[in-house]
Parts: C-alpha cells; structure tokens; sequence
C-alpha cells in the first residue's frame, strides 16, 4: 500500500493579534496545530515576552534575580535594559508592588510607572496586575487609561473582575488576557462573559493558567490542546484567541529552581536546572498551542527563540 | 481499524448459546468492540473469524521491547494523537550516543554517567533507559570490542547497536545476543543483509529512509524478509522535519491503520549547544517519538527531561490527587506551622509550591476529599470540620510537634469554630484565601 500523507485542514482559525504601536508585535492567525506548516499556514513565530517587576525581585531564585542585579531597582531601567540589550519583542511589566500583602501601592502609583515604562521604551507592553483580584480590578482600569491607545495588553481579567477591567481596556484600545483556572469550559465561559459586554473577541488572548514542568504542567498542556482543537476543529469563535503561557513566575518559585547542588546531587547545576527548567516548560507550551510566553532568564529565552528558529 | 460492535457481531457463530459469559452474541460483540472481553471466551468462533478480528484488533503501533530482564523498555502500543483522548502508552526511552571512536575512558565516563543516572520522583525510578552505541570508527573489530565492553560493563542496559555495515553489525551483536538489543542501520542499500542479522541475533532492526514514502515501501520489503521487529527512522534531524514526520507517522498508523508505519520511532536531536538539545527533546517527548538519541546526559537536562515524559505520560484520566498525608515542605521544626488543605493535586502543587516560597519550613496536611479543590470539597461536605478534626486526630502529628495550632485556608473560615470545638485543646487560625497569600501569611508567623 502506498504512503499518502494524512494531512488536516480545518474549517477554524486562531485569530492574529497585533501589539504595541511603534515597534509592534503579531502572533496567531495559524489555522493548523502549532507549526503544523506542512498542512496549513503559519504567518507568525510565537512572541516571547520578557518579565519586568515594579519591585525589586527578591523572591526570585539567585540564578534569575542576578541577571538583573544592576537594573531591577527601577521598572524603566529594567525594561530598557531589556529592549535594548536583550532584544525584548515585548515587555511584560508585573504590578506586584500594588498587591496588598505587598506594598499596597495605590493605582495612581502604578499608572505613573506604566507611563514611565511606556515613555522609556518602543515595543509593545504587556501589563500585569498582582493577581489579587479585587485590587487588580482598581489598578488595571488606572493603567489602562494610562496607557490609552498604546495598544497594550491589559491582564488578567478574570472571573471575579473581568467587568470593570474589560470595561477600561475596551475604552482605552487595549488587548485583553482572559484568565480561568485549567479548565476548558471555564475558559470557554468567561470569553463569552467578556465578549457580550462588548468587547472585540479578536482582541482577547486566553490565559488558561499555567504550570511548571513536574508541577501540573500537563494540565496546562492538555488544556491548551483542547482549546486549539475546539478552534480549529469545531471552528469555535470563543476558543480561537490566541494563548498566553505566563511560565516564568510559574518556574522560577518551584524546588528545582532553587535548590543548590550542594543540598541535591542528583539534580545537577542549579543554574543550567533552572533555566532549562524555564525552557523545557515553554518549549512543550509552545507545543501545545501557546502564542504568547512571558519568561525571565535571558538564557532560557535564547534556547527557546532557537528551538522557534528550528522549527518555523 | 477496530472493528465496530455490529462488524464483529457478524463473525460470531450467532448461536446466543451463552458459554463466553454473555447472554447474546452481540452483547459479546460489543464487549469485544469494547476491548473488555477476549476472543478466546469464545470456543466455538471459526478460524476465519479470528484471523479477522485478530488483524484488527492488532494494535495500530506494534509493541516493541528493547533490552531484556528488569530495565528492558516497551515501545509502542499507542492508541491516541492527544493525551486528553487516552494515557499515553509506554513513555519514550532516552538513549545517550557513545561513538566507538572515543577513547576508552570516555565511553567509560559516559556509561557510568548511565548507570548513575536514576532519579526517584514521585514514586517512580527514571533513568536513561540505553545506549547508542555507533560504528564512528568504521572498523568492524574496534566496534565489537567497544560493544562487549559496555555490554560486560552496563550488563542491564538494552543497548541500540548503529552500523550500516552487516559485518560490523554481526560482530557487535554476536556477543550480545541474549540481550534483545535494536540494531539501527537498515537502508536501501543493506536491507536484505542487515534483515538477516537481525533475524540471526533476534534483535529488532532500526530502518532508515529519506521520506516517509521510501520508509513505507523499505519496512515492507522487510516485514517480507521476516523482520516484524521494527524501529523507524524517517530521517528527519531538524525539529521542522521532526514535527511532520512524527505526526505524519502517528496519524497514518492510527487514523489510517497504515501497517507499514505502524512501529515506534527513533529520534535523534544530539546538537552541539545542550540546552537547545533538551527542546528538541522535548519535542521528541511530546511528539510521539519512542526512542530519543541524546548527545549527553547532564543530571539538570536528565532530571528536566524525565519530569517531561513523567507529566506527559500520566492518565488525563485518573483524578488528580496526592496521597493524603502530612507532608514536611524544608526542615520543620516541632514548633514550625501546621496547615491544611484538600488532596487535589493541583491545590497541592499550588499550595506546595508557595509555602517553599515562602522558605518558611511548614507542615502541610493534605486530606482525602477525592481529588476535589478545598471549596467544591466543602460544599460537597467532604471538608467538614469532624472530618478534619478526625484527620489530624488520627494522623498522630500531636506527637510530633510542640503546638496545638491548625492554619486552614481562608475560603472554610467558616469551619474554625466548629473545628475547635471537635479537637479540644486546639487553636485553629484563618489562613488567606489565595495560596499566593501565603508566604506574606507565613513569614508573619514565625
Ligand atoms: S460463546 Fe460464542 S456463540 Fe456462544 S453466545 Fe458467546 S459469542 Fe455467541
């Protein structure tokens, strides 16, 4: 019997977002697989984003933390360094200092830093609340306005808040990250919720919430798959954003990050453990339908920029 | 393709005697369609119709196995594309290439790096399952000798012989042959030769073609020559080329029930910087590969890649859970906290995960509440305060530690009073609700 190649089409596509407004950034618009490219079409690489803090990192292990010893004290040097010297395609700028048990910094602070970090730099930006939802939902609608038609990604909207925080990122031009807990439908629900109040489906990415490599990852894994599937195959507007994996903070807090070689000799090198670490866990997102990275390790960055390379 | 319910129905002798255990006929057939009954219950099916049902019920990828005896290796077997779908069979091996060109204490370095290489994680022993051992020198005597080293000293491990030279294959697997090795190599050129060695030696033969349509019309010409043992090679080294043919294998095999892609395959990522080599494996792991070829085998990518196949090979379907226990998270002292939570396994990872962020050393109970998250287990009353209270009661940590102090997540706030009413002499304290409030919460403590 002779070889036919068995390939798919699809009736489905992910939608293609763009970002940013001077330098700008476009990732999705596929409608195969991830770099499925020999049945389908891939216009775009995935977009890796680096992460930025408005607080010094002192919760990141060594290996990390240390990259930015000498720029981390301040958001806009972080974030130019990271343009400048990195090559970031995009900033992901965390506004943990607004989170309660944190300093509790108060919206208006953190609208001043994102004008900061907006004046200071030309791609696109990514901003990121503390994830505490209920402050979230003050500061994210202070910073959209902050950054009104810059073109951001606003996030996380989640069940909780999405209501106001979509509200501000609709009224200022923003993109916007859908956040649900691992679960296809919950996924599913909340697009749904945000798109009846208004908002542009095509302006939507969805965080299914991710996980570390040895720590849940294959949840994300499945359902990011799932979600891709019901895309393409079912040709479901609510499942066709395109996906964040916000693997960095994910990463760099679980034991095998941290760890030393001395304390665990079967692991190996902390340092090389801990960006792999990094990198395998983007890898196998990026595997699994993951357009959007938000990492921290320079290195890890580099390894999974060069597996893109090797496989567009 | 498996066979439905009614196509089997009309193989059986039709008869509703009853002596396979069923009632009808067709409430076996669809037993069968099920894969929950064996044919052989059935004493009075003809010939024809297991010859039939035995073609079809033959698994799409025929299992392999590389090696005999404790670390021997089964490859094969799946059904699925998607892990969602079904568990992923038998997780892919991870071989480590010695080249017979490099010195003796090289390739002991690397075989010791093998041995050594066990890791317990959760529960389970990973290791890197073989050697690659390749024909780089070209020389047939100097390949044999390197073989019957490794093999006397890594007596366990199944080892991949690489040559396409049958008599160099010959004199590596004469002294081998016991050890149900893979012998890597056939192409166009040398099938006829490298089939004969591997039917000599018993061992099962790595084929090589550039193409997937080459590769087709080469294992059939091979399955003719009476090798049904079959490792596939599609010739793809980029992750690009990797990614198709992978999926084009897989897909074929169980979509299409192509036989003569139906075999595991062997993927080679060895790249000079090793941490793009552990994506490219990475790819291999989630890609559908059975045997990965790596260049090296450091402990940080080894433990990175083992945790991979770890995840990606666990059942979708089994719930989640952690066993219920007290775990210890760093060094807790009798005086370090106590908390509490449900035996989901991703609360668990969460939680976890944010008290060693914390470094505050902690007692972590987890309790049985069938995998559910801590408030669906409250509002299925599975997360009550008598059962808590049983739990910590029977667990016997009040032996073990200095204080009488439970932290329970802020979402069962409600609970703490009914809590300290069933476990006398008790202080329950209210933790945050989000785990991400931990380690704020925890350093407050101590
Ligand atoms: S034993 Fe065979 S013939 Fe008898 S009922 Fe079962 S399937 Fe039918």
């Amino acid at each position: 019997m002779a070889f036919a190649a068995p390939k798919e089409t699809f009736s489905g596509k992910v939608f293609e977002v763009i970002i940013g407004t001077d330098k700008t950034a476009v990732f999705g618009g596929e409608n195969v697989l991830s770099f499925h490219a020999f049945e389908g079409n891939v216009p775009h690489r995935p977009v890796i984003a680096y992460e930025v803090q408005d607080i010094v990192p002192d919760d990141w292990p060594e290996t990390v933390k240390k990259v930015y010893d000498s720029v981390s004290g301040d958001p806009v040097t972080w974030a130019k360094y990271c343009q400048d010297t990195l090559n970031a395609k995009a900033i992901a700028l965390r506004l943990l200092s607004t989170h309660p048990d944190r300093e509790n910094r108060s919206p208006e602070d953190a609208a001043k830093t994102v004008k900061d970090v907006l004046a200071a730099i030309n791609v696109p930006l990514i901003i990121l609340g503390s994830n505490h939802a209920e402050k979230d939902s003050s500061v994210l609608v202070a910073v959209s306005e902050a950054a009104k038609d810059k073109n951001c990604i606003i996030g996380k909207a989640q069940e909780g808040n999405y209501k106001t925080i979509a509200a501000a990122a609709m009224a200022n031009n923003h993109k916007l990250i859908a956040m649900s807990e691992l679960d296809i439908n919950l996924s599913k629900q909340l697009n749904i919720l945000i798109t009846q109040m208004g908002f542009d489906k095509e302006k939507l990415i969805t965080d299914p919430m991710c996980s570390a490599l040895g720590y849940g990852l294959e949840y994300t894994y499945s359902v990011m798959e799932r979600i891709r599937l019901a895309a393409l195959t079912q040709n479901d507007a609510t499942m066709q954003p395109p996906m964040l994996a916000d693997v960095g903070m994910y990463v760099w807090k679980i034991k095998e990050t941290q760890a030393s070689d001395a304390e665990l000799p079967l692991w190996g090198s902390l340092a090389e453990r801990g960006i792999t670490w990094e990198a395998v866990t983007a890898a196998s997102l990026l595997m699994s339908g993951a357009e959007l990275l938000i990492m921290r390790h320079p290195e890890a960055v580099k390894a999974v920029e060069k597996f893109i390379d090797e496989l567009m | 393709m498996a066979l439905t319910g009614v196509e089997i129905f009309k193989l059986l002798p039709k008869t509703n005697c009853k002596k396979c255990g069923h009632p009808t006929c067709l409430a076996f057939a669809m037993k069968l369609a099920q894969r929950q009954a064996s044919l052989d219950a059935c004493p009075d099916v003809s010939e024809e119709a297991k010859r039939i049902l035995g073609e079809a019920s033959a698994p799409p990828i025929r299992p392999i196995t590389l090696g005999a005896g404790d670390k021997a290796v089964k490859m094969g077997e799946e059904t699925v594309l998607f892990r969602h779908e079904k568990k992923f069979v038998n997780p892919c091996a991870f071989a480590v290439e010695v080249k017979d060109s490099m010195s003796d204490d090289e390739i002991n370095k690397v075989v010791d790096e093998v041995l050594n290489s066990e890791i317990d994680r959760v529960g389970q022993k990973l290791r890197i399952d073989a050697i690659f051992v390749s024909n780089a020198s070209n020389d047939a005597g100097k390949f044999e000798s390197v073989v019957k080293g490794i093999a006397s000293k890594a007596p366990a491990v199944p080892l991949i012989i690489s040559t396409n030279n049958p008599a160099a294959a010959e004199a590596a697997l004469k002294n081998i042959a016991d050890k149900k090795p893979l012998l890597y190599g056939a192409d166009e050129s040398n099938a006829e030769a490298m089939a004969n060695v591997a039917k000599a030696y018993k061992a099962s033969l790595g084929v090589t073609a550039r193409g997937l349509d080459a590769l087709s019309a080469l294992t059939e010409k091979i399955k003719g020559l009476g090798v049904e043992d079959i490792v596939l090679d599609s010739g793809a080294r980029s992750a690009k080329e990797m990614l198709e043919a992978n999926t084009f294998i897989r897909r074929a095999a169980i979509k299409k029930n192509f036989k003569a892609l139906g075999y595991p395959v062997i993927t080679f990522v060895q790249r000079d910087d090793k941490m793009l080599e552990s994506l490219v494996a990475t790819l291999g792991v989630t890609k559908y590969s059975s045997i990965v070829v790596l260049s090296s085998i450091e402990k940080w990518k080894n433990l990175a890649l083992f945790t991979l196949r770890q995840n990606i090979y666990t059942d979708p379907q089994v719930p989640m859970q952690v066993e219920q226990k007290i775990y210890k998270i760093g060094e807790p002292t009798p005086e370090s906290p106590l908390t509490i939570t449900t035996n989901f396994s991703l609360t668990y990872f969460i939680v976890s995960g944010e008290i060693e962020n914390s470094k505050v050393p902690c007692r972590l109970a987890v309790m049985d509440c069938e995998g559910l998250s801590v408030l669906t287990a409250w509002a299925a009353g599975k997360f009550t305060a008598s059962k808590i209270a049983q739990f910590i009661q029977e667990s016997g940590i009040e032996n073990e530690i200095k204080h009488k102090e439970l932290i329970i997540p802020g979402y069962v706030a409600i609970l703490s009073g009914a809590i300290e009413d069933k476990l006398p002499g008790w202080k329950v304290t209210v933790g945050p609700r989000e785990a991400n409030g931990l380690p704020a919460f925890l350093r407050s403590k101590v």
